[in-house]
């Protein structure tokens, strides 16, 4: 096993220079998630208009992982209806489990995550900021956690 | 040969590499990688001798205890309080009765928490405890104070990782009535002054109880003579089997305290009217216990008597100094913990790589630490980090094993440079 697969340079990046990492002006949608074994924790905030997401940011602190799968989800949930951000996640997450082989273009830069398909014990930390997105804009007041 | 000359003769120097062949577990490659296990104060490997006791309980005394007349209950009883003697004497009690069985160090101080919290603690008293407790040695009591109106008072850690004796002085009152302290800090290292804060707590009436999970596997313990009323430990820190623990109580306290857990072996009489209980230990060991947990840990009991003590003292000591050195020589290391005589862990930051990510970039180097808050939330936030890494020692340890972790961090660095 290489570490490397799992440490991707787009990960890399992501983790230490993190997209969207602010909220953004006229938020209507927030959550908070927050895994307290490993300290991970994000606040995502989102615009949503007519069931689009017309802007989306976070801010919060954890692993390079954690970081990185929510700035790439910043990125990519973008515009998308909430329909759409529902699939996009249900395919992610299959892919991080193991469960689907990644489709780079259905997935874009999220393929990059298919590594951790050998780490479940990082799932957790990857799927944390979609769980908590997921809450902001089903208007769940409850912090999110995925431990 | 003279007396002089065997005088001059070294000490028998303690052999790692002949320790390192009794512990199976090692004998294995990670990620293609021969295994460097500093995980030791998560959970302890188990030397062969423990493996085969508890095998042996199994599948030849497998009865259960103090209920039969048969030879193989007599056979497992017998093992099982010959196990208890051995806990009694490895903790230098005054009689093996003092010395309760229980799943381990957290049932242990929730056993005492809920029949001395119940018995000792009213509106407005206090419960001192440190900054630096487990959570099993904080939410148990905490949970006590809920119940009862008392009050949670903690003593602070300093920058370095110490709690003085005057900082446990200062937050003792009157109404203080229980003081509850680790021996070791499970994420320092830091050894208490439990000898003097229990002779302090006891000027005030206190009764002390102490968490002795880390301390049992490196440090010679005496409960006579740090001469506190309660201890706590876990079989699986000291190389022996997971589930199994114990409760040590000074007779006069321990005795006179309620019944926890009702049900078999604990009573001494039972009718729909009236129960009437046993005394020590019984009394506080309703149901069947983990039989062969105990009788493993006694195994483990016997496995570290087989060693000059000294020599393993001295054998961890050189390794955490090693370590120490080691780590702190990383750019962008910085140790949590440095007090005089911390013994067993080292936590650490690296800047720029969270621990969670140091943790699985170490372990494809075949390295396995922990990372975490290590069930010390509150001590996190003192030292103003989510989570730290945590290498910690066992007695099959060797620099090699430190050099191992300290290639695999720069390696870590390299990747997230």
């Amino acid at each position: 096993m290489d570490v490397r697969e799992l440490y991707q340079e787009l990960i890399l990046d992501h983790g230490r220079r993190p997209r969207n990492f602010r909220f953004p002006d006229g938020a209507n949608q927030s959550a908070e998630g927050k895994n307290p074994l490993c300290g991970d924790h994000v606040i995502v905030k989102a615009v949503l208009h007519d069931g689009v997401v017309e802007d989306v940011g976070f801010q919060g602190s954890g692993c390079a992982i954690c970081t990185a799968a929510a700035s790439t989800m910043t990125e990519v949930v973008k515009g998308k209806s909430r329909g759409e951000v529902d699939a996009i996640f249900h395919t992610f997450h299959d892919v991080v489990t193991g469960k689907v082989p990644p489709d780079p273009e259905e997935l874009g830069k999220l393929a990059a995550f298919a590594g951790l398909s050998e780490f479940p014990m990082r799932v957790k930390c990857a799927t944390l900021a979609w769980h908590t997105l997921e809450a902001a804009l089903d208007h769940k007041p409850e912090a999110v956690t995925t431990e | 040969m003279t007396a002089t000359a065997r005088a001059a003769e070294p000490r028998p120097r303690f052999d790692v590499a002949r320790v390192r062949r009794d512990f199976p577990a090692l004998s294995q490659d990670v990620h293609e990688h021969p295994l460097v296990y500093l995980d030791s104060a998560a959970t302890a490997l188990k030397p062969q001798a423990v493996i085969d006791a508890v095998v042996r309980s199994m599948s030849r005394d497998s009865a259960n205890v103090s209920r039969g007349v048969h030879t193989l209950s007599q056979r497992a009883t017998l093992a099982f309080e010959a196990a208890r003697e051995k806990v009694a004497g490895f903790l230098n009690a005054r009689e093996a009765a003092e010395v309760v069985f229980v799943r381990g160090t957290t049932e242990a101080l929730n056993l005492v928490a809920n029949v001395l919290g119940g018995t000792r603690l009213g509106t407005d008293d206090e419960v001192l405890i440190t900054e630096l407790e487990h959570h099993s040695n904080l939410v148990p009591w905490q949970m006590a104070c809920e119940r009862t109106g008392a009050r949670l008072v903690v003593a602070p850690v300093t920058e370095a990782g110490e709690v003085t004796v005057d900082a446990v002085a200062d937050k003792l009152s009157k109404r203080t009535k229980i003081v509850a302290i680790a021996h070791v800090s499970n994420t320092l290292g830091t050894v208490l002054p439990v000898k003097q804060i229990a002779k302090l707590a006891h000027e005030r009436g206190a009764v002390v109880v102490v968490d002795g999970a880390q301390a049992a596997p490196h440090l010679s313990v005496d409960v006579q003579d740090l001469d506190v009323d309660f201890y706590a430990v876990s079989g699986h820190k000291v190389y022996g089997p997971t589930g199994i623990g114990v409760l040590y109580g000074k007779r006069e306290l321990f005795a006179e305290l309620p019944p926890w857990q009702g049900g078999g072996s604990m009573i001494h009489s039972v009718s729909f009217e009236k129960t009437t209980y046993k005394g020590l230990p019984e009394r506080f060991e309703a149901g069947t216990p983990d039989i062969s947990g105990a009788i493993g840990f006694g195994a483990a009991i016997d496995y570290l008597a087989g060693f000059d003590r000294d020599g393993l003292v001295a054998h961890e000591h050189d390794l955490l100094t090693y370590g120490m050195h080691a780590l702190e020589a990383v750019p962008g290391l910085r140790l949590i913990g440095r007090a005089p005589g911390k013994i067993g862990v080292i936590s650490f930051v690296v800047e720029g790589i969270h621990p969670h990510d140091l943790g699985t970039l170490v372990d494809a180097k075949g390295v396995a630490i922990r990372t975490g808050h290590h069930c010390t939330q509150p001590l996190m936030q003192r030292y103003s980090v989510p989570a730290t890494a945590r290498a910690s020692l066992g007695m099959y340890n060797t620099r090699e094993d430190i050099d191992r972790l300290v290639d695999a961090l720069l390696a870590a660095k390299e990747l997230f440079r």
